[in-house]
């Protein structure tokens, strides 16, 4: 069904990545994921927006829009590029998934750290549209809208209030923050170690998926394709 | 009978004695609660025997019946007896920190039964496993049901299940075997017991016991997954471990020949049947009670009662249809817990939670100190030091084998695998506890003739690991190093992020075609709230059930408590005055912002001045008189605001009426309200003029010193607030210290007149009461205001200043949201 030869030709460069990016991650997984992108392709080698927006199952997630470009943020592919991309390949695909990939108890600490920070600064990237280091309110204040919109119950004005006192929140663990611009609250880059004062994010268990060996994506093959 | 009476009064007196003497000792007292559960059953004799005893000739003008009350009197007084052990138990820190209460309560247990020994020289009183399964364990494991964190739950469901299933057949399994070979071996003489017998005997033994686990681990503070893991499984491997011994006592007496295949089978099924079906019913009563409470609005009062009610039917319909009670018990309170949560009264869930917790704890008290009892007894002692001993290293033996074997096997689809010492702890956290007496007890003499080596065996494993591993379980916890609940404040940031955290999840699963467990939670999600919310849940409580907002609204409402009770402290007046001076300095740097460098210069000015003492520049002067007109008449209206809303509340509160129904305080008083409206016109008369002579500059405000104010009364987040804040915050503090400050506050009434623009802070917090996020009425009318206010309250708890946020209540209306953003910056760009 999938381009297996292309799939084939390319096997090393995707296990390269795999080497790098993801350490628990089998060959078994990654032919899952890409068949899975050839399913999202329509059997291209580039991905588009507009095919992630036609995956049904999302049409429920409140931050759908914000998930979705995070996939084409160049800020996520590991490299220290800026900007967005209209179409990614399956290379970039990985890349991506890549921030999700559970830690091996083996993994020594040094990895673990890595790993932490790479997940914490994808979600960043989410928040901070227009990447320059920090989230304004503003920004802030957009995705907590949007998180929130779904239940019905909250209206926009509360919503930018929770969204406010968050950040304050966040104004007040931040204690080392000399020189920040006035003007915005900022979280800021530097300071996503203030994440990790809270107990909660234990980040492990909160930001990594166990991606499956058995072929799941051709279960829901029939619903996406109807 | 009367031999009770008189054992119970001798106990009587030598608890209050031992008391006296010595508090350590008075533990003793608990024992008497062992009568309690005699009580049931020697209650039928008793009615045959009293009643008659009177040869009364004339009469009497008092006659003394103790027979009359007997019963109820003895349960009434093994209650009070096992409470005041617990009493005098956890009177002393001391001991509970080292030794759990649990084991203290088991030894006070055996002082108390040793005292009825030697007054009766039999042991009148016992657990029995009537009064243990139908009177003391449903309400225990009620409670565990009730008060289960489910999301943690269900998502550990997978390896507390394979723990609670697997694990519990592994230990009865493999300690039945291990005792028959030795048996077989001759380690352990002449023993009268077949394999089936043997099996039997492990089934009981194998569970671990929800009470004592709870018990010693309550005290523990480990992390939540470790606990949720041991907790889980010994709720749910009680329903497993009586339906083996159910299957197992009906082999036995079947008899060993008669067993085939056809049996075996059937036991198996049953097994299914049992815990599927008692699970089942768990869940239809808990719906029942979801959608009893829907409608329960206009019987308040006792609306908690149907949970109690509803619940234990639901254990004994289980229980009747035997199917597994437990099971049925733990689901009826984990599914209705989030429904009624959300359909009832604040009052009742509040008093839904006590109650249920003063039962768990009350009959946790009893089990253990009955436990503690029924060893003092001679004829259930028999010793085989074979068996016994052999028992002991076996359950421990194979509680670790089990526990490593499965996790094992678990970690290796577990996302966070479960660690070496995490392991070790839920091994060792495998507490044996009255259950596995309970059952020992309900063998059958005829069918088992080993009955009392088989409960005075259990009776030792009992005490052997609630007291022996229960006093070690903290040292070790420590030496091991595991990872302990931290202690956390809610926080909005948090749950907003866990939110983000779960979309995603659910949408990389979408987007790589998974069906993992985001996926699948997501989809639960949506069905609940789509359909069983819809159901279940009344229309208004329906809206509330937002959990960010949730929290949202809890820290709102603690930081108007907080808002309050400083207020109250430093006398209401003097309060609002001091915020009005906020405003001021609020409204001048507001109106310097179009150039915000400005405003920088003159925070960093104000920061500098602090030394030569003259802060607030002439600014906050002229806004102050450019106002002042404009709002004079409003400013009247918002005093009377204040105060109305204020003073009149606090006298309404000792307006009660007695009514058993309702505890309204009675509002159609109008005459009180007529006087109290005419005291008000004259202080607010008294307030105006006063204000005449008032001069515009003291718009003061004693920063430094109100901020060591405030750290006394608001405890821990004040402190910490302040430490935190000191650090970087200083300068700007500093440029809001007013050297002029005027301290009676009596002279000083409200001298801006911005304040009646303001929600008054205790306003704000009655709102949250009634309405969450509406205004009242008043409020509305008067102030033309948004939900937005109570938001404002949120950062006061977190904030670095308190009085930073509110400022931020002060602003007016047009203005808020920039002023607000401002401010915030300015606060946090120090």
């Amino acid at each position: 069904m999938y381009n297996y030869k292309h799939y084939c030709k390319n096997l090393h460069k995707y296990i390269h990545i795999v080497d790098v990016c993801f350490f628990t991650v089998s060959q078994e997984q990654i032919k899952n994921l890409y068949q899975r992108f050839q399913q999202l392709s329509g059997n291209h080698e580039k991905i588009s927006r507009d095919d992630l927006e036609r995956i049904p199952a999302l049409n429920n997630n409140p931050i759908r829009k914000q998930i979705i470009t995070a996939f084409f943020d160049k800020r996520n592919q590991h490299q220290n590029d800026v900007g967005s991309l209209d179409e990614i390949g399956f290379e970039q695909f990985l890349m991506v998934m890549s921030h999700f990939r559970p830690v091996n108890s083996t993994a020594t600490e040094e990895e673990k750290v890595t790993v932490r920070k790479q997940k914490l600064r994808f979600l960043f990237n989410m928040h901070d549209t227009d990447n320059d280091g920090i989230i304004t309110l503003d920004e802030y204040r957009t995705v907590v809208e949007e998180l929130l919109s779904q239940s019905g119950a909250i209206e926009t004005e509360v919503a930018r209030s929770i969204a406010d006192a968050a950040m304050l929140e966040v104004a007040s663990t931040n204690v080392h923050s000399p020189h920040s611009r006035p003007r915005m609250i900022s979280m800021k880059e530097s300071h996503l170690s203030i994440l990790n004062r809270f107990r909660w994010i234990n980040i492990f268990s909160m930001m990594s998926i166990r991606f499956l060996d058995m072929n799941s994506a051709t279960m829901r093959c029939g619903k996406l394709s109807s | 009978m009367l031999r009770c009476g008189y054992a119970l009064f001798w106990l009587l007196g030598s608890v209050l004695l031992i008391c006296v003497v010595s508090p350590v000792k008075g533990e003793a007292v608990v024992t008497r609660e062992g009568s309690h559960l005699k009580l049931s059953e020697s209650s039928h004799s008793n009615e045959s025997q009293h009643g008659h005893s009177s040869n009364i000739t004339g009469i009497p003008i008092i006659s003394f019946k103790w027979h009359h009350v007997e019963t109820p009197y003895l349960v009434a007084f093994w209650v009070l007896v096992s409470f005041l052990g617990k009493l005098v138990i956890e009177a002393n820190h001391h001991v509970t920190s080292v030794i759990p209460e649990s084991a203290l309560l088991i030894c006070f247990g055996f002082i108390l039964g040793g005292m009825i020994w030697a007054a009766d020289k039999v042991q009148t009183f016992r657990l029995t496993p009537t009064v243990f399964f139908f009177y003391l364990l449903p309400q225990v494991i009620l409670d565990a049901g009730y008060h289960m964190p489910n999301k943690l739950f269900f998502t550990n469901l997978g390896g507390i299940l394979v723990h609670a299933v697997i694990g519990t057949c592994w230990n009865a399994a493999s300690l039945g075997l291990s005792l028959w070979g030795c048996q077989m071996g001759g380690a352990m003489g002449d023993l009268d017991i077949g394999l089936l017998q043997y099996l039997l005997f492990g089934s009981l033994m194998a569970a671990v016991d929800p009470v004592a686990v709870i018990a010693v681990f309550e005290q523990v503070h480990v992390n939540d997954v470790l606990f949720i893991m041991v907790f889980g499984e010994s709720l749910l491997n009680d329903g497993v471990t009586v339906v083996l011994f159910n299957v197992f006592d009906a082999f036995v007496s079947l008899g060993g020949p008669k067993i085939d295949a056809a049996e075996i089978i059937k036991g198996i099924v049953s097994f299914f049947v049992v815990a599927f079906g008692g699970s089942l019913v768990g869940l239809v009563f808990g719906l029942l009670i979801s959608l009893l409470t829907r409608c329960t609005k206009n019987i308040q009062i006792i609306e908690p009662g149907f949970i109690f009610v509803l619940g234990y039917l639901s254990y004994l319909t289980a229980e009747m249809l035997s199917l597994s009670a437990i099971l049925s018990i733990v689901f009826c309170g984990m599914c209705c817990q989030k429904y009624i949560n959300a359909n009832m009264d604040e009052n009742s869930v509040q008093t839904v939670r006590y109650a249920m917790k003063a039962f768990a704890n009350g009959s946790e008290t009893i089990i253990f100190v009955f436990l503690g009892i029924s060893a003092i007894d001679k004829v259930i002692w028999v010793w085989n030091t074979g068996f016994i001993l052999l028992t002991l290293l076996f359950v421990l033996v194979y509680r670790f084998i089990g526990v490593f074997f499965l996790t094992w096997i678990l970690n290796r689809y577990r996302l966070v695998p479960l660690e070496f010492v995490d392991q070790v702890i839920m091994s060792y956290g495998g507490l044996r506890g009255a259950v596995a007496y309970g059952l020992a007890v309900m063998l059958d003499e005829n069918k088992i003739k080993e009955k009392n080596l088989m409960v005075c065996t259990t009776l030792i494993v009992v005490y052997f690991t609630v007291i022996l591993q229960g006093i070690t379980m903290k040292p070790l916890v420590m030496w091991l190093k595991v990872k302990r609940a931290a202690v956390t404040e809610v926080s909005l940031l948090e749950k907003l992020t866990n939110k983000m955290f779960n979309h995603t999840l659910v949408a990389i699963e979408d987007i790589s075609g998974q069906i993992g467990h985001n996926y699948m939670r997501s989809k639960w999600k949506y069905f609940e709230e789509n359909w069983m919310s819809w159901i279940l849940m009344k229309p208004s409580a329906r809206k509330k059930q937002d959990q960010v907002f949730d929290v949202f609204h809890q820290l709102n409402l603690k930081d108007a408590m907080e808002y309050v009770t400083e207020g109250e402290r430093r006398g209401s007046l003097e309060f609002v005055r001091n915020e009005n001076s906020i405003i001021d300095f609020k409204k001048k740097s507001e109106s310097e912002s179009f150039d915000i460098n400005n405003a920088n210069m003159s925070n960093d000015h104000g920061a500098m001045s602090t030394t030569s003492r003259d802060p607030i520049p002439s600014v906050s002067l002229e806004m102050h008189e450019q106002i002042m007109k404009a709002v004079r008449e409003a400013e009247a209206i918002n005093a009377h605001h204040l105060l109305d809303q204020h003073l009149y509340k606090s006298r309404k509160q000792h307006r009660h009426r007695f009514s058993r129904s309702h505890f309204d305080i009675n509002r159609d008083e109008k005459e009180v309200q007529e006087i109290f409206q005419r005291t008000m016109r004259n202080r607010l008369k008294s307030f105006t003029s006063a204000k005449m002579g008032v001069k515009p500059p003291k718009t003061i405000v004693k920063h430094t010193q109100k901020e060591q104010q405030q750290k006394m009364p608001n405890g821990k987040s004040m402190d910490k607030a302040k430490t935190s804040y000191s650090g970087d915050e200083g300068p700007n503090s500093v440029s809001f210290v007013h050297p002029a400050g005027i301290e009676n506050p009596a002279f000083m009434p409200d001298l801006d007149p911005m304040d009646l623009l303001q929600i008054p802070p205790w306003l704000g917090e009655s709102e949250l009461d009634s309405s969450m996020v509406a205004l009242s009425h008043r409020a509305q009318v008067d102030l033309p205001r948004t939900p937005s206010n109570l938001r404002r309250l949120a950062p006061l708890r977190i904030s670095t200043r308190s009085t930073d946020s509110f400022t931020l209540e002060n602003i007016p209306d047009t203005q808020q949201m920039d002023t607000q953003e401002e401010f915030l910056q300015s606060k946090l760009t120090t």
